[in-house]
Order: structure tokens, then C-alpha cells, then sequence
């Protein structure tokens, strides 16, 4: 990129979120090349997620989490430096020097430098294993710990210590939370709140101890550290992880003399301009109106006005609702606005169910006009409806308790999104409004994929998702703009509605679905579609004269063809386990059809080079000798990978071999929109690579933690931890529900992983149909599992005791010979196609 | 051999007999040997006309696959998709409905007295 020679420098200090939010909007603005642009990057990696940093933990890896590469800012003609930390800047010289001594000049100057952990200075604070929650470097350290350990203990009680409390819970740690004040998230929660979350944390297994001052810590005798506290009480821990609050990293701006709060923090005004004017701070080192504000959002808003400042814009930085909803070690807490009824005069409505485990409280003005606040725990479905009105200042109804109040017939006091003004706040992450995204709609944006792609709405925490979706579909239905969503020329239904319509009318035949609700015949899209819901509800056998002409042609002839029209041949190997007998009688009936063999990537052993009339001879033999089909060819369970699990492995704490061949032979044959695999682990070393399945399953002290929606292949996906510590009934009535709502409810080749990336509610959703039955539809959904279980047969040998079915299997209908143009060749001793 | 069809009046002599009806799979296909040719011959019952004959070579995978592919219909036209890659052909003329320049060798086929009966 050329620059002229007047460009001026601009030196941004931190490439956290909020310092890599900034270079964003100079580059969208197209003011990027105005600068002459450098970048100090403490870490060694560019900005990532720190929102889901514990994601870290549960299958994300670093790349996923990253928001920038050095790649990017190169293209973006940007000079960045990671893992250099700015060491002092000289205001006079307007120059900011680097760890190595390099001093570069500036004309305008952007502190960016985020936060640092508080650690209380009790004695012992800095011993071995006593670490921190902020960067990935921090949870690469916790992982060490962790290996090593039993047991864990997190100092504070607040949003952060929680999350931080789940991550070493997901590490296998016994978890205890040490709290100095009386009760949990006592910024965010008003005393019952914080007492509900208590109770239901503690259920899960997180220990709790609450009004608990830390004087010492020094050497344990079962544990690494003992932790003494001021009451005499005393706990031994492997790890403590601190998480006491956050700490404005303003050490730069100290040193060269700007203005400081008292209790730390840059001052700046509502341009986010410090006492220095041609230095900036934005983000969670900044002081504004004597507050800091220890979200990403406000972050967002100030890196927006300071680069519009940059840029001659005249932006104002007006403050930021600090409202959150979040998912606690699985427990919904929200907290709106005035949560705790500080405001002179407020009055409050509260609700609490014990046996629902919910809290909901709002907090209302003097005249009950508008709400000022709201506290929700245990469930979060009515934070988007509050949030709402506490921010647009949205009259309240008559009762404003309505809101709050179960509704007998269920239809909740929800908003719609007409009620909603322009102005409304839909994504307070990326701070978009109602009136942004119907701007986008009128400039061409037909689905919420567009929207997101045009106003970023719902690429933050993600948790406007379902806001949003439903402004987006109010606003298109309003313009009368109509999605496709059509199976295909024969059929204007999706997947999901033909399911639905098979199910409910009984329909048992392509040619009768066709009949009442298709046109046409059909084609290579509509009939193996068909073909796959017939077999998922009433599980006739693919094979049968109404059903065989729906099929690909590896479901005809239950063999995937190859490129030279061959087939191969998988039989059925359940865990991965196999006798010796039954490996001989595979290498046997290889040699007889000379075909090639191959150990398959899902632990069984493909035979390939099969004759279409030479499929039924190998098949008697194999079945003979007791295998059976291994559905390679279908859109149905596959493998059921598995490690050797306790029964020889040293680690190994449940038997995975077992567990993975009773899956296997429960799912077998369940025919679902796309394949399906999964994978049973041991232990958490993970050797069966279960967190890449459908449906991984890894071992626990406990019984059995069930990961789902995992994908290799294309697109690789980590499953996402679904259940923990299950016992194995509850394991297989969890599958049963997930398989079967998939089944029900996705696309056609629409694997898992697509499938959850697309579901609105995403993982949470899931885990409330399926563990919380909150679509009422979990018997129903085992009921249809067990009859496809109960009226499973081995396709294969079912065909070859049937003389008319085997007709098919000619090369020729009117000739014995083999087809003359499949060649082979010999290649490392075996054949292949030449 | 395979002489083109040329105007005649007295076709009904070449006609030759492939197999019996009893053979063919409705609503599918299945693949005869024919002067050592292979045709892939498809029969859907209720159609004008019930029987189809093409040539059973794919020309996209160069592998004898055609009579193993889905039949049905695209925009009302009869077709078969290749198993393999998927490309559609008209069962009556074995053009490509996707790509102009792919052809299948077409035959004129006929049901009789319960055999399957190819011209040429
Ligand atoms: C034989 C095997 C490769 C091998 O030599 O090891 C194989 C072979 C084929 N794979 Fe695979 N896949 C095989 C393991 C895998 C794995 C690994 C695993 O299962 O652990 C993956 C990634 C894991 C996953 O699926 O999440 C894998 C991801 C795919 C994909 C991509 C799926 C995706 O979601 O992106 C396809 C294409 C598709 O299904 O649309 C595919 C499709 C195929 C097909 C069926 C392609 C085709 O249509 O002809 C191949 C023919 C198999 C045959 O003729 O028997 N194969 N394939 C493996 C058979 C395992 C088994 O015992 O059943
Ligand atoms: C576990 C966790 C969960 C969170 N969850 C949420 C949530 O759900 N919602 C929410 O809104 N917020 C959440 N937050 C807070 C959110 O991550 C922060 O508000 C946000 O990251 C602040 O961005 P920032 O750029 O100001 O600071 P940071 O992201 O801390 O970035 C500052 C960067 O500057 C670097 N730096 C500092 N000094 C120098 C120097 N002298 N030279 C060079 N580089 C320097 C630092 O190393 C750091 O990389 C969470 C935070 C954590 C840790
Ligand atoms: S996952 Fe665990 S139990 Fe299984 S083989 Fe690996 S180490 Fe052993
Ligand atoms: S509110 Fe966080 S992404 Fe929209």
C-alpha cells in the first residue's frame, strides 16, 4: 500500500477486543489509510474471544476463538506486534517506547490496554498454582494445574468466578467457590436471587462458601495449599484460581502523568479523549463519568467514538446499560438495569417457585409506569421482553406483575416486535437497533444470515439471536417477502413439514406422499429423502418393491458404489471389537473375490472391488459367519467408535468398549436425515476422539458425559458438552431424545453439527427439549426410538432368504457374465481398479 | 451391426428380444446384455410409454452405472440422475438436461406379450 509522505502516525496500545474493535471501524470507515498505523500487542496472540474464553475448555481451540491474524492486519496494511508490550510514553516527545529500547513517534495515541485481574495480596497468594482467569495463557496454565490435581477452589463469587468455577468443574476438579460477601453475584443479584443461585449451583456439585475472608494460605497435607480463613475454618486445594474482581491496566497512563481516578482508571470524557488530547483510551482501562465498565459492549461504543473522532466525526460516548444475561454452570441469570431497587422511590414485584427453581423480580418506578430493573434466576425467558421495556422506557400494563407472573395459558406477556420503537436496542453488544435492521432489509437482506452479515447484530454474545430472528421474519413477512424453503420441484415443503405430514397421516408410501401433497414423479433429491422419513417412522425394510426404487444406489444394493461401479462391502464391527475367528473369516472372503482391503477410519475393515452379482454370494458368507450389515451406504448410524476403555487401558474409569457396542447395537439401523457417528471414550485423554462425533461419550468417575453435535469432515465442528456424570439409562434415554428431535426437525443432509448451528436457542434450546421436556415431546420421541430399535433386521440378511429380492443383484438381467470393462490391477499386493 | 435406423416400413423385424417384463424393477432400472453393448433399461409403470433403453455408460465416470440411477421427472421430463456424479438424462433421448454436449445412445424399446423388445 503507498502512502502520501503527510500521513500521520497512529499508535493503538492493546489489540484486546476493544483495541482490535477500533481497527475494524477505521478500516470499515475507509479512514485506515489516512494513518500510518501501529500496533502493541501484549500477547503473543492477536485479539481473541475473551467473552468465551471458557470455551477454551470445552472444545474451542485458539484459532477458533481468534478474531484477527497477523495476515489480516498485513492486508490491512496495519503494523502489528505481538508479543510486545509498550513500556512508556513520552508526552512531550509524543514517543512511545518498546520492551526492546525502539521509540516510535505518534501523533494521536489510542490506550486500549484492558484490565488485569485482581489478586488479593493475602500471604501465600503467590505460590505455585495460584493463578488468574483473563487470557488464554492463564487457561493454559489452569489446564497444567488441573492435570495434576483433585480438587480446585475459586476466590470469588461473582459473574467471572462462576464461569471460572464451571471450568474447573469441566476439568474434573472437585470445585469450590470461596465468597468474601455474604452471597453470590451480589453486583448483578438481590439477596433471594443470590440465594436461589446458591442453592442451585451447590446441586450441581460446586461447593460453596459464602461470608469467607482468606488470611493465609501455605502447604496442605492432602492437597498442595491449605487455605486458612479468618473464622478458623480451613480448606485444602490443589489450585486456586483468583477471581476478586478486575483491575483497570493504567499503568502507562500513571507513569506519563495523565489523569487518573482515584480508584484507578484513565479519565476520559465523553469523546473518549484523555487529559491529553491527542491520546485516547477506550475500552475496560478507560474511566468515564467516574465509572468503569467491565463489558465488551460499552468497550465497543467507545472504540466506535474514538475512531469517528479520528476520523472529524463528532461521536459521544453516552454510558451503557449494564444489564446481562448469562448461563452459569447451566443456571440462567439475568440482570437488568437497576436490579437491586436503588432508585429513590422504586417498588418491586418478585415471584419465586420452589419448585420450578425460578426467581424473578422486577423493579418498577414510584408510579409503576416504567421498569427500572429486573433480576431473573433459574429461567431467562423473559429477559428479552424486560430489556426491552427498561430500556425503550416502554409503558408497563396495568399489572406490571403480569409480566413476571406464570401464565396459565401460556401464552407469556411477550413483546412483539411491533411494539418495539426504531430505536430499540435488538444487539447491545454491537449496539444495533430495531431502525438499523429494517435499514438493512430495505437495502436487499432477505434472511437473518444477511442481516448479520450487514449490521454484525448477534455476532457478539450471541445472546439477541432470537430477538433478532423474530424482528427479521416480523419485517420480511411485513414486505411480503416469502423464504423458499421448498424440498424441490415435487414437493413445496421442507423436510421437517413432510415428516411431520408422514408421522401424523399415517402415510406409508412415496407414491401416496406424492399423491396428497407432491406433484410430478419425483427425483433423486425428493425420493431418497422420502425413502429415508418412511424407514425413520415405520422402519420397513429399504428393500421392499414400494421402497427400493427411492433409494441412492448404495441403499438399492445396501454397497457403496465405487468409481468403477464396483462395490465395497462394510460389515458391522460394534466398538470396534472383533474376534479372531470373525477377522479370519474377513480375510478369507477377500482372498476368494479378490478384493481389496482396507481398515476403515471408523474402526472396521472395508472389503472393495465387489461385482454387483457377487454382493449376495460374499453377504451369505459373511452373515454365516455372524456379521451383519454395517450400513455404510445409508444415512443412518455407522460407527460406534470406542477406545479399550477400564477393562485394560490404566486410565480408563468405565468400561467404553461395552458402553460403544450396546450403542451400537441399539442405534443400528435408524435410518436419519444424514450419517451418523459416535464415539465412547474411556476416559478424558479421549483416545476414541468422541468430542469429533454426533455423539461422544467420554467416561467420568461419575458415569458418562454426553457431548453432541460434533462433526469431522468438511466443516469440523467440537460437540458441545451436553450432560454430565449420566448413569447409563439416563445416557441412552438422552440419546434416544436427541436422535429422534434430529430426525424430526432436520434438513436433509443436514448433519448434526449444521443442524445445532442452525437450531434458534441453539445448545440451551436442546438441552430444555431434551432434559427438560419443554416441548412436552420426550415420550413421544423414545416411544418412536424404541420402535425402530424393536423392529430392527439385518438388511442383508433379510435380502439373501428372499429369491425375488436377490433378482436385483444382476449384472445382467439377461446374461451371467461379469461386467468386461471393470479392470483391475495389482498395487502392493492387491487389487485396485486400473 | 447397429446399422442407424434408416426409414423403413418394415422395422418390425429388427426388433429383438432383451429379457422378460418380469426382469424389470418398476419405477428403476436394470442393465441387459445387448451385441455387447449394455443397455440400462427402466420401467415406470402409468407413463405413455412404460420401457426406456440407454446405453448403460456414464460418460462423465466412463464406469457401466446408468441403469443404477434414481428416475423421475425435472420440469415434467423424464429423466434418470448417474448414480455416480448425478447428471440427469432424458429417458427418452439420452440428452444431458446439464450439459449440452453429453448424450447417452438412446433405444427404441417396447413391452410385448410380457418380453422386453429393443430396435436395432
Ligand atoms: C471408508 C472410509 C475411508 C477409509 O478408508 O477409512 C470412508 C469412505 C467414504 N466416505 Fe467418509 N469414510 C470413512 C470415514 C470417514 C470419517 C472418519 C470417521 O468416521 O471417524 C469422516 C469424518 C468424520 C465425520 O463424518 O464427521 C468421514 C467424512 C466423510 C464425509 C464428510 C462428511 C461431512 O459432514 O463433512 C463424506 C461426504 C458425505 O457424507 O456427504 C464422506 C463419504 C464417504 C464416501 C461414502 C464417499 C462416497 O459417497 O463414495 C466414501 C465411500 C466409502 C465406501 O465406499 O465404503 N465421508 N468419513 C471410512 C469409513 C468408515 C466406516 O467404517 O464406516
Ligand atoms: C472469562 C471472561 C468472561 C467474560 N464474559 C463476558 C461477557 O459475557 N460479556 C461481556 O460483555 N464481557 C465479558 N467479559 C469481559 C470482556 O472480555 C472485556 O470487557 C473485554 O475483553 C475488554 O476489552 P479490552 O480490549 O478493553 O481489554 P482486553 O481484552 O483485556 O485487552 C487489553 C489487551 O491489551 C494488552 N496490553 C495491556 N497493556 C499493554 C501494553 N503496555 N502494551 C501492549 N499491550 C498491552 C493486554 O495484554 C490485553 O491483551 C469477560 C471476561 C472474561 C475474562
Ligand atoms: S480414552 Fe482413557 S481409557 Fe480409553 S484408552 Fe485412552 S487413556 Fe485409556
Ligand atoms: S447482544 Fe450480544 S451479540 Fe447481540
Amino acid at each position: 500500500m503507498t502512502r502520501s509522505t503527510n500521513t500521520s502516525r497512529l499508535i493503538v496500545i492493546g489489540n484486546g477486543m476493544v483495541g482490535h474493535h477500533f481497527i475494524q471501524q477505521l478500516v470499515e470507515s475507509g479512514q485506515a489509510e489516512r494513518w500510518e498505523i501501529t500496533v502493541f500487542c501484549e500477547e503473543s496472540r492477536l485479539a481473541y474471544d475473551r467473552v468465551h474464553l471458557s470455551a477454551y475448555f470445552s472444545g474451542s481451540s485458539a484459532d477458533d476463538l481468534a478474531m484477527a491474524t497477523p495476515d489480516l492486519y498485513r492486508e490491512w496494511g496495519i503494523n502489528v506486534r505481538p508479543g510486545d508490550k509498550a513500556i512508556s510514553i513520552d508526552r512531550e516527545q509524543q514517543q512511545v517506547t518498546a520492551a526492546n529500547g525502539e521509540q516510535l513517534s505518534y501523533d494521536k495515541l489510542i490506550l486500549a490496554t484492558g484490565s488485569y485481574p485482581f489478586v488479593p495480596p493475602v500471604p501465600g497468594h503467590e505460590r505455585k498454582n495460584c493463578l488468574v482467569y483473563r487470557t488464554l495463557d492463564d487457561l493454559d496454565q489452569i489446564r497444567a494445574a488441573a492435570e495434576g490435581g483433585s480438587k480446585g477452589v475459586v476466590v470469588g463469587g461473582g459473574l467471572l468466578g462462576l464461569e471460572a468455577a464451571k471450568a474447573l468443574r469441566d476439568l474434573g476438579l472437585e470445585t469450590h467457590v470461596v465468597e468474601f460477601a455474604p452471597r453470590l453475584m451480589a453486583v448483578q443479584l438481590d439477596e433471594d436471587g443470590g440465594a436461589l443461585l446458591r442453592s442451585k449451583i451447590s446441586e450441581l456439585g460446586v461447593q460453596v462458601h459464602t461470608s469467607k475472608a482468606t488470611d493465609l494460605i501455605d502447604d496442605g497435607e492432602q492437597h498442595l495449599h491449605r487455605m486458612n480463613f479468618a473464622d478458623g475454618e480451613t480448606l485444602e486445594t490443589d489450585l486456586i484460581l483468583f477471581s476478586a474482581g478486575i483491575r483497570p491496566q493504567d499503568e502507562l497512563a500513571r507513569q506519563s502523568g495523565l489523569e487518573i481516578g482515584e480508584r484507578g482508571g484513565i479519565v476520559v470524557n465523553s469523546q473518549c479523549q484523555t487529559s491529553d488530547e491527542n491520546i485516547f483510551a477506550i475500552g475496560e482501562c478507560a474511566l468515564w463519568n467516574g465509572r468503569i465498565f467491565g463489558l465488551v459492549a460499552p468497550g465497543y461504543s467507545m472504540a466506535k467514538v474514538a475512531a469517528a473522532q479520528l476520523s472529524g466525526g463528532d461521536e459521544s460516548f453516552l454510558g451503557a446499560d449494564m444489564s446481562t444475561r448469562l448461563k452459569l454452570l447451566g443456571v440462567d441469570v439475568g440482570s437488568i438495569g437497576d436490579a437491586q431497587g436503588h432508585t429513590p422511590g422504586a417498588l418491586s414485584y418478585r415471584y419465586s417457585d420452589d419448585v420450578a427453581q425460578v426467581y424473578r423480580r422486577i423493579v418498577v418506578s414510584a408510579d409503576r409506569k416504567k421498569l427500572l430493573g429486573a433480576v431473573l434466576v433459574g429461567d431467562n425467558s423473559l429477559y428479552d421482553t424486560l430489556l426491552q421495556y427498561a430500556l425503550n422506557g416502554i409503558d408497563l400494563p396495568a399489572q406490571p406483575e403480569s409480566l413476571i407472573l406464570p401464565q396459565s395459558d401460556n401464552v407469556a406477556p411477550m413483546l412483539g416486535p411491533d411494539a418495539l420503537p426504531d430505536t430499540a436496542t435488538i444487539c447491545s453488544c454491537l449496539n444495533v437497533s430495531k431502525g438499523q435492521i429494517c435499514g438493512a432489509i430495505d437495502a436487499g437482506a432477505l434472511s437473518v444470515g444477511d442481516v448479520k452479515d450487514g449490521t454484525k447484530a448477534a455476532s457478539g454474545c450471541g445472546g439477541c439471536a432470537a430477538l433478532l430472528k423474530s424482528v427479521v421474519d416480523n419485517e420480511l413477512e411485513k414486505r411480503g417477502v416469502e423464504v423458499n424453503t421448498d424440498l424441490c420441484e415435487h414437493f413445496a415443503h421442507t423436510r421437517e413439514a413432510l415428516y411431520h405430514i408422514v408421522r401424523v397421516e399415517g402415510i406409508r408410501s412415496f407414491k401416496e406422499l406424492l399423491a396428497s401433497h407432491g406433484k410430478g414423479r419425483g427425483c433423486e433429491i425428493c425420493k431418497p429423502t422420502v425413502g429415508s422419513i418412511l424407514a425413520s417412522c415405520w422402519n420397513e425394510l429399504i428393500t421392499e418393491e414400494t421402497h427400493v426404487g427411492l433409494q441412492d444406489t448404495n441403499d438399492t444394493f445396501m454397497a457403496n458404489m465405487q468409481k468403477n461401479g464396483t462395490y465395497s462391502v462394510v460389515p458391522r464391527v460394534p466398538g470396534g471389537e472383533i474376534t479372531p475367528d470373525k477377522l479370519i473369516v474377513l480375510g478369507q472372503v477377500a482372498k476368494k473375490y479378490s478384493l481389496y482391503t482396507k481398515i476403515t477410519g471408523g474402526q472396521r475393515i472395508d472389503l472393495f472391488g465387489a461385482q454387483l452379482h457377487e454382493l449376495p454370494e460374499i453377504w451369505r458368507e459373511l452373515v454365516d459367519a455372524g456379521f451383519e450389515t454395517g450400513h455404510a451406504y445409508g444415512k443412518s448410524l455407522r460407527t460406534v467408535k470406542s477406545c479399550v476403555g477400564s477393562t485394560w487401558c490404566r486410565y480408563g474409569v468405565q468400561d467404553s468398549a461395552s458402553m460403544a457396542i450396546q450403542l451400537e447395537d441399539r442405534y443400528k439401523g435408524l435410518r436419519s436425515p444424514h450419517k451418523i457417528k459416535f464415539a465412547v471414550s474411556g476416559c478424558t485423554r479421549e483416545c476414541a476422539e468422541a468430542q469429533s462425533k454426533d455423539i461422544g461419550i467420554i467416561a467420568t468417575e461419575n458415569g458418562w458425559n454426553l457431548y453432541v453435535c460434533g462433526n469431522g469432515g468438511m466443516k469440523p465442528r467440537h460437540a458441545d458438552l451436553f450432560a454430565t456424570d449420566l448413569d447409563d439409562a439416563t445416557l441412552v434415554r438422552y440419546i434416544d431424545r436427541v436422535l429422534m428431535f434430529y430426525v424430526k426437525t432436520a434438513d436433509r443432509l443436514q448433519r448434526t453439527s449444521v443442524w445445532m448451528d442452525n437450531m434458534e436457542g441453539g445448545l440451551d434450546y436442546l438441552r430444555d427439549v431434551v432434559i427438560n421436556d419443554s416441548l412436552g415431546l420426550a415420550d413421544e420421541l423414545e416411544q418412536q426410538m424404541s420402535h425402530v430399535v424393536g423392529t430392527y433386521q439385518c438388511e442383508w440378511k433379510s435380502t439373501i432368504e428372499d429369491p425375488e429380492k436377490l433378482k436385483r443383484f444382476r449384472t445382467f438381467v439377461n446374461d451371467d457374465s461379469s461386467d468386461p470393462q471393470i479392470v483391475m490391477i495389482q498395487e502392493r499386493s492387491q487389487p485396485r481398479p486400473a | 451391426m447397429n446399422s442407424p435406423i434408416t426409414l423403413n416400413t418394415n422395422t418390425e423385424q429388427r426388433w429383438t428380444t432383451l429379457c422378460s417384463q418380469t426382469d424389470l424393477v418398476p419405477y428403476s432400472g436394470v442393465a441387459a446384455l445387448h451385441n455387447e453393448e449394455q443397455i440400462a433399461l427402466f420401467y415406470l409403470p402409468g407413463e405413455a410409454d412404460e420401457v426406456f433403453a440407454l446405453s448403460n455408460h456414464d460418460p462423465v465416470s466412463k464406469a457401466n452405472v446408468i441403469a443404477r440411477g434414481l428416475v423421475g421427472d425435472i420440469d415434467g421430463q423424464l429423466m434418470v440422475a448417474s448414480p455416480l456424479y448425478k447428471q440427469h438424462y432424458d429417458l427418452r433421448s439420452g440428452k444431458c438436461l446439464d450439459a449440452e454436449d453429453l448424450a447417452l445412445k438412446s433405444w427404441a424399446v417396447r413391452l410385448r406379450e410380457g418380453v422386453v423388445e429393443v430396435l436395432g
